[in-house]
């Protein structure tokens, strides 16, 4: 049983799926999502004790062993990657908002759970899986299933916005499935590993080369690389709010892992960055992205809206981590990927419990709300100097190491910038602080039950425990880091 | 008990003291008593681990480790003893003044306001015994944060527009500036230990040393170096008793500690001489100086002036910081208690009369010596402390500055404290001789004080006249300013403790 469980990780959800629409009452689904998620996250942690101890495990799918076969690959990356995931479900799925800001019809509510348990599947598949194929597959269960979420919410513009994401979405799969392909063909393996044994002598072939760039740009539509990022900003806002925390916490962190493994472990950081110079074209991208995704969400006048051109600035510092290529770079790009999972998930949690209060997610909504709901607006303030990078919060830990990493690799100007960058989030961090607490209230409103507040503040609160005691998270992230560089510990 | 527990109960006695008067706020008595019992055990165990400094032993402690090779660490020397006996010292007055202004006043949110007071202290004692770089941005963003609602107190417009600036200014000095030359110590060190002597000998050299110190100085927003020193009267909304404890000891005080710890403990004042990188901060310090004391004598609200009063100070300690001369060093630490008793007193007074007579402007204060004859003696008290004359502590503090000045053969700004001085009287004591010897424009003994204070009309002569602010208020202003005479006498232990930093 146990070495099965590299595998079962992702086939527990997959099959608990259609579950939910035997289960068909609201209450029993809730449940099931919920032991579901917790589940995977047990299997998960397991999971990554054992590759920290025993290093990668590998899993032949059906007895058929790799290259021919489809392997299942855990090493310290997408061990952390799982342990993610599977924890920002099991923090939303049970949460009290995870149906507010729906339009679900009487008794269709299974559906939604249904598709949520895709979409984990989906974003568990792709991160466990040691084949490309294998990957676009689980890319297109991720993102069928986030269609449908996206398109529950409460508003009509739901409906466009699913679609626009569903364009761009299609394209990216295309583009990483025209990709795999070109590879393919001269290679004749989908095996990353293969991959990676056979492609050095052949990387000078064109189409290998068009086969990186597709992947590249695939890889970076779904990541929402900026200028690539268009269908973000509108998919997080019209989706139901717990669905945005979901997605905002756990699906761009897989496309960057994905990317990640794709330079790191596939073409070698060697090609990509000394021959190719990716660098020199993802930096200024990615210092675009923090820029112009604050300065953004300075004029924003809906939370779901602001918080998701912050996210397309975060996904600038990410990505920024990835292209220093050092080891610094990477455990501060990774470590991110785990603090900004916390700190997105816990707000846009925090914005359903104002949706579920007020009905309206507009920055004005949370006018005066301080002390009415004074947990949830904590939760928004603490979310909010974690996104700054206030020391004591987890993104500081983050920026830290990314400002050394940039330092590490002479890139002084750099470090200017992601400091300098970081000073916007004060402008719309606080321009949601002076709302909640000088503002007149709107609304005549109470605080949330515990049921919501409590999911919230788990994850706010680990922000905070994240940013004083790190070993797991910087421990397993520079772990994470080494094994994409191939270094031996 | 042994001196890391006392540390330990110094720095969580603060911790726990906002969380009982949260805990308390429908009780408006057992609130206060919290806050007096916290403070009062605050400083004594303060006073506890002092003996044990001055026996010259260091007391160190190690939290958690954050990053790699940098926990949370503390260690006291004598210099972050001397912060946090000045912090969890005046805190007391202040309390009680606190107490007396608020109730006065019949203030909104005052458990807000003592929660967060109470948080403030917690981060400034933080910064006082931080053993590390890292430990000490970590506290000194915890006091930026704890203090903003105290500022924006009133929640008016007024307040919020304050509240930016004074958010603005602080957040991007210690951002933009300080944290990238705490990244940039550790990127060339590994290490960001505070060390006897320096750690950043042998590590940086030429310019570089000089641009560093300059993200320090500036970085450290709090010590109000020009141009960065708008928040401070912006920050001048909040109720007087954060003015005179933030804004004249714990906040601005914080600011000027970092400089003179990352001087003496990260760059080494030998290795400053000799690279000659502090020489620009001398001239930059000089001139916030002199000008803030220029542009004080143009402010007619009385604690606008005092702001500019306190900016102009702050730029003593940086000089002597920038100095880099033991007499410097031992001056600019010894203006710390100095000003700050000094100040508070001059704070306390201002926030006095503002109780007493709602009036803010100087020249409304005509005459108003007559009526409250304590406040206004203790503001001369405060204000010759300020001046630097005998027989008050400010005296000392500038004679050991003026005699780094000469050590650092720099006699240009043995001249240029000389001046500030002299600009010092002219925005000072102008205040004194209108409050004793000009009558009051409107002929009517009360004013708009309302039920704050007591009128007795009918008694002839001196008493007859005196209409002072709640005995509360009034009782910590003349305490102050008893203490900068007492200062004056103490400074033989506070050269002792100093006496006990290791320099090189």
């Amino acid at each position: 049983m146990s070495e099965h469980l590299s595998a079962l990780i992702v086939v527990l959800p997959l099959l608990a799926a259609p579950v939910c629409l035997l289960l068909r009452q609201t209450r029993m689904v809730r449940a099931w999502t919920s032991i579901v998620a917790w589940a995977c996250l047990c299997m998960a942690l397991t999971l990554l004790e054992r590759v920290h101890t025993g290093g990668v495990i590998t899993y032949a799918m059906g007895g058929w062993d790799p290259p021919l076969g489809i392997e299942y690959r855990l090493d310290a990356l997408n061990a952390y990657l799982l342990v993610i995931v599977t924890a920002i479900a099991s923090v939303v799925f049970p949460s009290g908002v995870i149906l507010t800001d729906t339009s679900l019809p009487e008794g269709k509510a299974h559906l939604y759970f249904a598709a949520l348990l895709l979409c984990l599947a989906g974003l568990l598949g792709i991160t466990s899986t040691g084949d490309l194929f294998n990957v676009f597959v689980f890319v297109e269960i991720t993102s069928l299933s986030s269609y449908t979420l996206i398109s529950l919410g409460k508003n009509r513009q739901a409906l466009t916005a699913a679609f626009s994401y569903l364009v761009m979405g299609t394209i990216g799969g295309t583009f990483l499935l025209v990709g795999i392909g070109f590879l393919y063909q001269v290679t004749g393996t989908l095996n990353m590993n293969d991959l990676a044994l056979r492609l050095p002598e052949l990387l000078g072939s064109r189409t290998i080369l068009a086969g990186f760039a597709f992947l590249m740009v695939g890889g970076s539509i779904k990541l929402a690389v900026f200028p690539l990022h268009q269908w973000l900003p509108n998919a997080y806002t019209h989706a139901p709010a717990a669905v945005s925390a979901f997605i905002a916490a756990t699906a761009t962190k897989v496309s960057y892992y994905l990317l990640a493994r794709i330079i790191f472990t596939v073409f070698g950081a060697a090609f990509v960055f000394d021959a190719l110079h990716l660098h020199w074209l993802l930096m200024p991208l990615a210092i675009a992205a923090m820029f112009a995704g604050s300065l953004a969400a300075v004029f924003q006048t809906d939370l779901k809206r602001l918080l998701a051109y912050s996210s397309i600035a975060q996904i600038g510092y990410m990505t920024l981590g990835l292209c220093m290529a050092s080891e610094t770079g990477l455990t501060g790009g990774i470590v991110h990927l785990f603090n900004h999972a916390l700190m997105k998930g816990g707000l846009f949690l925090a914005v359903a419990c104002v949706v579920m209060r007020t009905g309206s997610s507009s920055v004005n909504a949370i006018s005066g709300l301080g002390r009415k709901m004074p947990l949830t607006m904590a939760a928004i303030v603490v979310g909010g100097l974690s996104l700054i990078g206030v020391p004591g919060t987890a993104g500081f830990i983050s920026k830290w190491y990314l400002v050394v990493g940039a330092l590490e690799r002479g890139w002084y100007a750099v470090s200017v910038l992601i400091l300098l960058s970081s000073l916007i989030a004060v402008v719309y961090v606080w321009r949601l602080v002076e709302t909640a607490f000088f503002g007149v209230p709107e609304h005549e409103v109470c605080e949330v039950p515990w049921t919501s507040w409590l999911p919230t503040w788990i994850l706010i609160g680990a922000t905070l425990v994240f940013g004083i005691w790190t070993d797991v998270t910087v421990g397993g992230a520079s772990a994470a880091a080494r094994a994409l560089l191939g270094v031996t510990p | 008990m042994s001196p890391e527990s006392l540390l330990l109960w110094a720095l969580c006695l603060p911790l726990a003291g906002a969380l009982g008067v949260s805990l308390c706020g429908r009780w408006p008595n057992v609130r206060e008593a919290v806050t007096i019992i916290t403070t009062l055990s605050t400083f004594s165990c303060v006073l506890g681990i002092l003996q044990f400094v001055l026996a010259g032993q260091v007391v160190e402690l190690e939290v958690v480790e954050v990053l790699a090779g940098l926990p949370i660490a503390f260690r006291l020397e004598p210099l972050g003893m001397l912060y946090a006996l000045v912090a969890s010292g005046l805190w007391i007055p202040t309390a009680v003044y606190g107490i007396g202004y608020m109730r006065g006043h019949g203030e909104q949110n005052q458990t807000r306001f003592f929660a967060c007071f109470a948080l403030a202290i917690f981060a400034a004692l933080g910064i006082a015994f931080a053993g590390n770089l890292l430990t000490l941005f970590l506290f000194y963003e915890l006091l930026t944060f704890s203090t903003y609602p105290l500022v924006t107190h009133y929640g008016n417009d007024e307040a919020r527009k304050a509240g930016r600036v004074y958010l603005g200014n602080l957040i991007f000095t210690s951002v933009a500036f300080l944290l990238l030359a705490v990244v940039t110590t550790w990127w060339m060190t590994g290490t960001l230990d505070f060390r006897p002597g320096g750690i950043l000998a042998g590590k940086a050299e030429g310019p570089m040393v000089a641009v560093l110190l300059g993200l320090f100085a500036f970085g450290a927003g709090k010590a109000a170096l020009m141009p960065f020193h708008r928040w401070l009267p912006a920050a001048m909304v909040a109720p007087t008793p954060v003015s005179a404890l933030l804004h004249a000891v714990a906040i601005v005080k914080a600011g000027v500690f970092t400089v003179l710890k990352v001087v003496v403990y990260i760059f080494g004042i030998d290795f400053l001489t000799e690279q000659g990188a502090s020489l620009w901060l001398m001239y930059a310090a000089a001139f916030t100086l002199l000008s803030a004391s220029v542009i004080a004598l143009t402010k007619t609200n009385l604690k606008a002036r005092l702001a500019y009063s306190t900016i102009s100070q702050l730029a003593y300690i940086v000089l002597g910081a920038a100095l880099a001369t033991t007499a410097g060093v031992t001056g600019a630490a010894l203006h710390i208690p100095m000003h700050a008793m000094g100040k508070i007193t001059l704070f306390f007074c201002a926030g006095a009369i503002y109780v007493a007579t709602h009036k803010k402007d100087i020249r409304e204060m005509d005459g108003i010596g007559r009526r409250m004859p304590f406040t206004m003696g203790a503001f001369l008290v405060g204000s010759l402390s300020i001046i630097g004359l005998p027989p008050m502590g400010g005296a000392w503090s500038k004679w050991f500055l003026a005699m780094g000045a000469a050590e650092a053969h720099m006699p240009i700004f043995i001249g240029v404290l000389m001046l500030s001085s002299l600009l010092s009287i002219g925005y000072l004591m102008p205040i004194v001789a209108r409050a004793f010897f000009c009558k009051a424009a409107d002929a009517e003994p009360e004013a708009a004080s309302g039920d704050a204070t007591e009128s007795h009309p009918e008694k002839p002569g001196f008493w007859g006249a005196v209409n002072e602010a709640p005995a509360l208020c009034v009782i910590p202003l003349c305490a102050t300013a008893l203490g900068t005479v007492a200062l004056f006498f103490c400074v033989p232990f506070f050269k002792g403790l100093l006496d006990l930093m290791v320099l090189r």
